[in-house]
């Protein structure tokens, strides 16, 4: 088949695939007689072009020349169009196909290892190498353009299948997730970690010591003696006498630990000594077990005006307000001379209808807060300090009435009582953990 | 203790207000408690007249009065007996709130009448009933209305009527100024302070503090006429130091004068007979107890001595006290007629017919009458005061005032006083150190105002001249007799500040610490992981009890005779509150059995806290506990499993992890004790006798006895058992050992007899190759016909971690035999084929 012949055929429309492939195949077959010997110039590539396909540069020609092309040109138009070609055809062909499968036998069909495609390009070991830079970008580019379709192809039915899958893939994300518990701590140890952060930032340490005392260490150190009014102010739990007639008790404050602290460690001194005591007491504000923090400073010269700045400040920090006007009044304590109680201004009028709300640090009320005082001569005595050399102060509080008095339980009972619907309302997230830069809560 | 604003004044001049005076007492220590001021609550009622008075038309016991009030006439309806025209009575208008009936007037019509405010009795104003006793006086003025009514005398009376008030009083004018009715103030005392049992000692202080000037005239002795014929003698010195005694004869009893039954009443004392209110009144005037014997009734002499165990004694209070062995008993011929300094006897108690009276004024040893008062119970003002010691030296002065007392109303006369024993000791003086007062409060305080504040409180200070004054000067201090609670220079440094005021110290920042250590010790840190890991997990924190019923305590310990009177309590709270508990389970799971029966379906409690094996402070061990009472779980996607011991090792080792306890350290044994489930349950041992914790099912036996259904899951752990991480020279890590090679996994199926722990399994799979084997984990247990009765396959997946190069297929099956011969050998197991 010459080129003139081909010139006076309309140009052949290649509506499947197969049928362009033959085309192309043929229009090289044309080709190959004068390919294995004849190298071609470049200004007769675009002719061979011409040649081989002759109506793809029919349509090349007039295209090239209306953009006023060169012959180089002119060679590229050929192959864009041919790629073009391809790629329609392709492309219309992969849409034609509905399932992976069947695109997966075009596949091989096609382009595997003895698919038509795959089977032109032995043509281009017969073609001198002048001639191949003509021929071979045109295989190349089919067989991309053909790749490119099926990958297409491809994606689209997976993409759909997808969409189906997923279509049959609804939940109902109204129905409930499986039980998980929710835990909370309880208020009153929440505090104890707030006034332990607290007066850590100012050095204390935490002391502790055990809740079934001796007479000395919960009383007679305390300069309490025997037979004194004041030690029943405590109302005493006692064990029942050993043989020898003496008798345990249960701490009736958490001060045996400083006695402890003090009679086991030299000066300085700075705890803080959190603890359950125990006196026998019940009804709605006392409860017969209940907890304490107490403090003590002893050093030498540390006096009844760093007791005041230091429990300002630390009240001002609990109840988490910028300043706290304080109060201090005298008061009788046995292990404390002089001794006070410190009372915090306060305003009740905001808690009268709410139920126990008590506002801190304004208003026209106090609130008694805590008793302290400078540790007695006696108590130092009697825990092995010299009273001439050193001198301290010493605090006490309840804490179950501190956490009423800043988070507005208005019963101490159910304090004690496992009950978890109180400890869900009243409790504390865990990871609320209690810090003076964090906020306390 | 209590006291009227004009008995305060008898002793304290002064102009101040009362807001300055609570104010004062506040700032000197006498902490307030309340002041009741009549004047304040009684400020709504007014003097009116009634300028007629009609019978209401629908009821027989009203009337209707055109009545002359501070608002203008008023038509007002009265159902009071005694409103006759006339009549000067109280007024409260609308609006106005009646403190006797609780309730707040509005304009309301009675049976068809509008009654335009109200008129008022004592009663409906919350105040003495009757102060002028007018109504009773004037009865024969209203008698025509009881007769109507068809009442007596004394039905009338009974029935009550308005309050009649002095003719003389302007219309409009307080109710309040009329009824002369006093402010009442009362306040704590402190047990340091007996003196302030006085009024006396207030105006003491209160005068120290700057609000007046403190007044207090000595008694003018009465001079008797005649021995005293009553013989006292003291026999027991230490108990009884001193007795002043004297007898008044001829009195004629009678009710005491209007001024003290005022005072007596506001402070709250009924009055009786000027005899005993005398007695009264001088123990609140001056914190002097008192007691007054009718001489008529007393047989041979007054002895002051100890009592014995066959001592029976009845009191005023018509009780009878037996077995007075270590009181202070007060006898006669006829035996115990009083306990000293705490309550007299029936048998010689004056009455309105007393004519001789025989007057003790007396000290008594504090301590034993504070022991007599708790043997006994008794409650009395004299106990108040001498068990916290009273002023030794106020015996004479205090017979001195009541005979002057007693004669100007009952007349009579008086014997010569008698005086048995010896005036004690008072206070020893104190070398107060005036460089204290700087050193312990931070203030400087110039030696004038601390001698002018010692010299107002009745201390007795020697100044050296000023330029003497140095850091060891020393003031020899001489303390007042009714102070027994001064004792040192601290205590003076309290007078000292407590006078000046509080409010003087200085505000001085605490030092830095001289070091900055951790304050918190390990323990301390494994409570607050341990609960923050508990809570996290789901479980609610709690506080419970520290004892509990002794029974229950037996039940976990191992029975009644292993409990110990040591951890017993011999006077609890409650019955079932009386031992110390040796664990928490008992108290945790009854909690959730409440929280069960108050419709909790889903219950996990824990505690961290104490528990007592014994009662030596190193025998209290600290423990976190924890239960879970979980109702069967329901779930749209398929039931959950249960929360079981299984889910009770899982949150076990959650906690241990979090504690850096490697769970591998601890080996799973046999629970012990009757609490836990023989087969559900499994103890955590770091050596044969020493277990660190048990989780798993509690026994149903244990439970049933608590009253509380289960099942019921526990974890119990001794957070002080734990072994302590070895202190670490440095908080840098040691570089991150990863493995440069994948890991391998193989599966084994091993066949074993029933008995065989999975534990040991897996525990020998990792021996295979220690060192390449890297975990090896159960993954299934498998019981059926194809692997043999009494027999099971338990599936383990080991994971081999290869380093520096890969394995080869032979290196991967030489490890798998070294494996299969480990877990073989050690538990006799097969392959399953």
């Amino acid at each position: 088949m010459s080129a003139s012949q081909s010139t006076q055929d309309p140009v052949p429309i290649h509506t499947d695939v197969k049928s362009w492939i033959a085309y192309v195949g043929s229009s090289v077959q044309r080709y190959l007689p004068d390919a294995k010997t004849v190298e071609i110039s470049f200004a007769h590539k675009t002719e061979l072009a011409g040649r081989l396909f002759e109506d793809a540069y029919k349509e090349a020609k007039v295209a090239a020349d209306e953009q006023k092309l060169d012959g180089f040109g002119h060679l590229n138009e050929v192959l864009r169009g041919l790629a073009k070609r391809s790629s329609t055809l392709f492309e219309a062909y992969a849409q034609s196909l509905h399932s992976v499968s069947a695109l997966e036998e075009a596949r091989v069909e096609f382009i595997g290892k003895k698919g038509e495609l795959n089977l032109l390009t032995r043509y281009l070991g017969q073609i001198v190498p002048s001639g191949r830079t003509v021929v071979g970008p045109v295989f190349n580019d089919m067989k991309a353009a053909f790749t490119t379709a099926i990958d297409r192809r491809r994606s689209e039915l997976e993409l759909a299948a997808l969409n189906v899958r997923l279509e049959a893939e609804r939940e109902d994300l109204t129905l409930p997730p499986r039980f998980e518990p929710v835990g909370a701590l309880h208020p009153v140890m929440q505090v104890f970690e707030e006034l332990a952060a607290i007066f850590a930032d100012m050095g204390f340490a935490v002391a502790e010591g055990p809740d079934i005392e001796d007479d000395f260490h919960n009383f007679t150190a305390l300069n309490f003696p025997p037979g004194h009014p004041a030690r029943e102010m405590h109302d005493t739990f006692f064990m029942k006498p050993a043989a020898d007639g003496t008798r345990k008790l249960l701490r009736t404050h958490t001060s045996p630990i400083q006695v402890r602290a003090m009679v086991n460690s030299k000066p300085p001194i700075r705890v803080i000594a959190p603890g359950r005591v125990y006196r026998k007491d019940w009804d709605a504000t006392h409860t017969p077990m209940f907890h304490q923090i107490e403090g003590l400073v002893v050093d030498e010269t540390v006096h009844m005006g760093h007791l005041k700045s230091c429990l300002t400040d630390a009240f001002s920090r609990f109840f988490e307000v910028p300043t706290t006007e304080s109060r201090f009044r005298p008061h009788f304590f046995p292990f404390t001379e002089p001794s006070a109680e410190m009372d915090i201004r306060c305003d009740r009028q905001s808690g009268k209808e709410g139920g126990g709300e008590i506002k801190v640090g304004e208003g026209n009320d106090w609130l008694e807060i805590l008793g302290c005082g400078m540790v007695h001569p006696n108590v130092l005595r009697a825990c092995g300090i010299d009273p001439e050399k050193y001198q301290g102060f010493a605090f006490g509080l309840g804490v179950d009435r501190l956490a009423m008095l800043k988070y507005g339980m208005n019963d101490l009972r159910p304090y004690f009582e496992a009950d978890t619907e109180w400890i869900k309302h009243y409790g504390f997230k865990p990871w609320l953990l209690p810090t003076v830069t964090g906020g306390l809560s | 203790m209590k006291f009227t604003l004009p008995w305060l004044k008898d002793y304290l001049d002064t102009s101040a207000g009362l807001p300055a005076i609570l104010e004062a007492m506040t700032q000197a220590g006498l902490e307030v408690e309340e002041a009741h001021d009549p004047k304040d609550e009684l400020k709504q009622f007014t003097v009116c007249r009634i300028v007629s008075a009609k019978q209401h038309p629908n009821a027989d016991k009203l009337q209707v009065c055109q009545v002359e009030t501070v608002d203008g006439v008023k038509e007002i309806v009265c159902g009071g007996l005694n409103a006759r025209p006339g009549l000067v009575t109280a007024y409260a208008p609308i609006g106005a709130y009646i403190p006797g009936s609780g309730i707040t007037l509005v304009p309301k019509p009675v049976r068809g009448v509008v009654s335009n405010g109200m008129l008022c009795s004592g009663g409906e104003m919350k105040t003495d009933e009757d102060p002028f006793r007018l109504r009773i006086a004037r009865f024969d003025d209203w008698k025509f209305r009881a007769e109507a009514l068809g009442l007596s005398e004394e039905q009338a009376i009974a029935d009550g009527g308005i309050i009649e008030l002095p003719d003389d009083l302007k219309v409009g004018s307080p109710v309040a100024d009329a009824l002369a009715l006093d402010t009442v103030i009362d306040f704590e005392v402190t047990p340091n302070r007996p003196d302030w049992l006085g009024v006396t000692g207030i105006a003491r202080d209160l005068g120290a503090k700057g609000l007046g000037k403190f007044k207090l005239e000595p008694v003018k002795a009465t001079k008797g006429t005649f021995p005293c014929p009553v013989k006292v003698r003291i026999e027991d010195e230490s108990a009884c130091p001193v007795f002043a005694g004297r007898l008044i004869r001829g009195v004629k009893n009678k009710p005491s004068p209007d001024w003290m039954q005022k005072r007596l009443k506001a402070i709250g004392i009924n009055p009786k007979n000027m005899l005993v209110d005398v007695t009264n009144y001088i123990s609140f005037d001056r914190c002097r107890p008192l007691h007054v014997y009718d001489a008529a009734k007393l047989k041979g002499d007054v002895r002051a001595r100890l009592g014995t165990e066959t001592d029976v004694f009845t009191g005023l209070d018509g009780k009878t006290y037996s077995n007075l062995s270590e009181m202070c008993v007060i006898a006669d011929d006829s035996g115990a007629i009083g306990l000293g300094g705490v309550m007299g006897g029936e048998s010689t108690g004056c009455s309105i017919d007393t004519v001789d009276v025989f007057i003790e004024s007396a000290y008594f040893d504090a301590n034993r009458t504070a022991r007599t008062g708790r043997a006994t119970g008794i409650i009395s003002d004299a106990r108040f005061r001498n068990e916290r010691g009273i002023d030794p030296h106020s015996c004479v002065e205090g017979i001195e005032l009541a005979t002057k007392l007693i004669l100007e109303v009952c007349g009579g006369e008086a014997s010569e006083v008698i005086v048995a024993g010896k005036v004690p000791e008072g206070p020893a003086p104190v070398a107060f150190k005036p460089r204290d007062m700087k050193r312990l409060t931070g203030l400087d305080m110039p030696v004038k105002r601390m001698e002018q504040i010692l010299r107002a409180l009745g201390f007795e200070p020697v100044v050296p001249p000023k330029a003497q004054h140095d850091d060891q000067t020393i003031w020899a201090t001489k303390v007042p007799s009714w102070r027994p609670d001064v004792e040192g220079s601290a205590d003076i440094v309290e007078e000292l500040i407590r006078i000046e005021g509080y409010d003087k110290l200085p505000d001085e920042k605490l030092p830095a610490p001289a070091t900055l250590g951790v304050v918190v010790t390990p323990l301390q840190n494994r409570v607050r992981v341990a609960r923050r890991v508990l809570a996290a997990r789901g479980f609610l924190e709690t506080v419970t009890w520290s004892f509990m019923h002794h029974e229950t305590a037996a039940l976990m310990i191992g029975g009644p005779n292993k409990l110990q009177d040591a951890l017993t309590i011999d006077n609890p709270i409650a019955s079932d509150l009386d031992y110390m508990r040796p664990s928490m389970l008992a108290n945790l799971a009854q909690g959730s059995q409440r929280n069960a029966d108050h419709g909790a379906d889903d219950v996990r409690l824990f505690e961290t806290g104490p528990v007592y094996p014994g009662d030596k402070p190193t025998d209290q061990r600290l423990h976190v506990a924890a239960v879970v009472k979980a109702a069967k779980a329901r779930d749209w996607q398929g039931a959950p499993a249960p929360y079981s011991a299984y889910s009770a090792k899982a949150d076990v080792f959650a906690l241990l992890a979090a504690l850096d306890q490697s769970p591998d350290k601890f080996q799973i044994g046999a629970p012990e004790g009757a609490c836990w489930h023989p087969g559900r349950s499994a103890t955590l041992r770091l050596g044969p006798k020493q277990i660190v914790g048990t989780f798993g099912e509690l026994h149903p036996q244990f439970l049933k006895e608590l009253g509380v259904d289960g099942p019921v899951v526990a974890i119990e752990l001794a957070l002080d058992g734990l072994p302590q991480a070895k202190a670490k020279p440095t908080k840098t890590r040691p570089v991150l050992d990863k493995a440069d090679q994948t890991p391998v996994r193989r599966d084994f199926a091993f066949v074993v007899e029933e008995k065989v722990p999975a534990g040991d399994i897996a525990r020998l799979a990792l021996k295979g190759d220690p060192k390449l084997v890297s975990a090896a984990r159960v993954f299934d247990v498998y019981r059926g016909a194809s692997i043999g009765e009494g027999k099971k396959s338990v599936a383990v997946e080991v994971t081999l971690q290869p380093r520096g190069s890969a394995m080869t297929d032979e290196q991967i099956e030489a490890v798998a035999q070294a494996i299969v011969k480990s877990v073989a050998k050690g538990t006799g197991a097969v392959l399953r084929g």
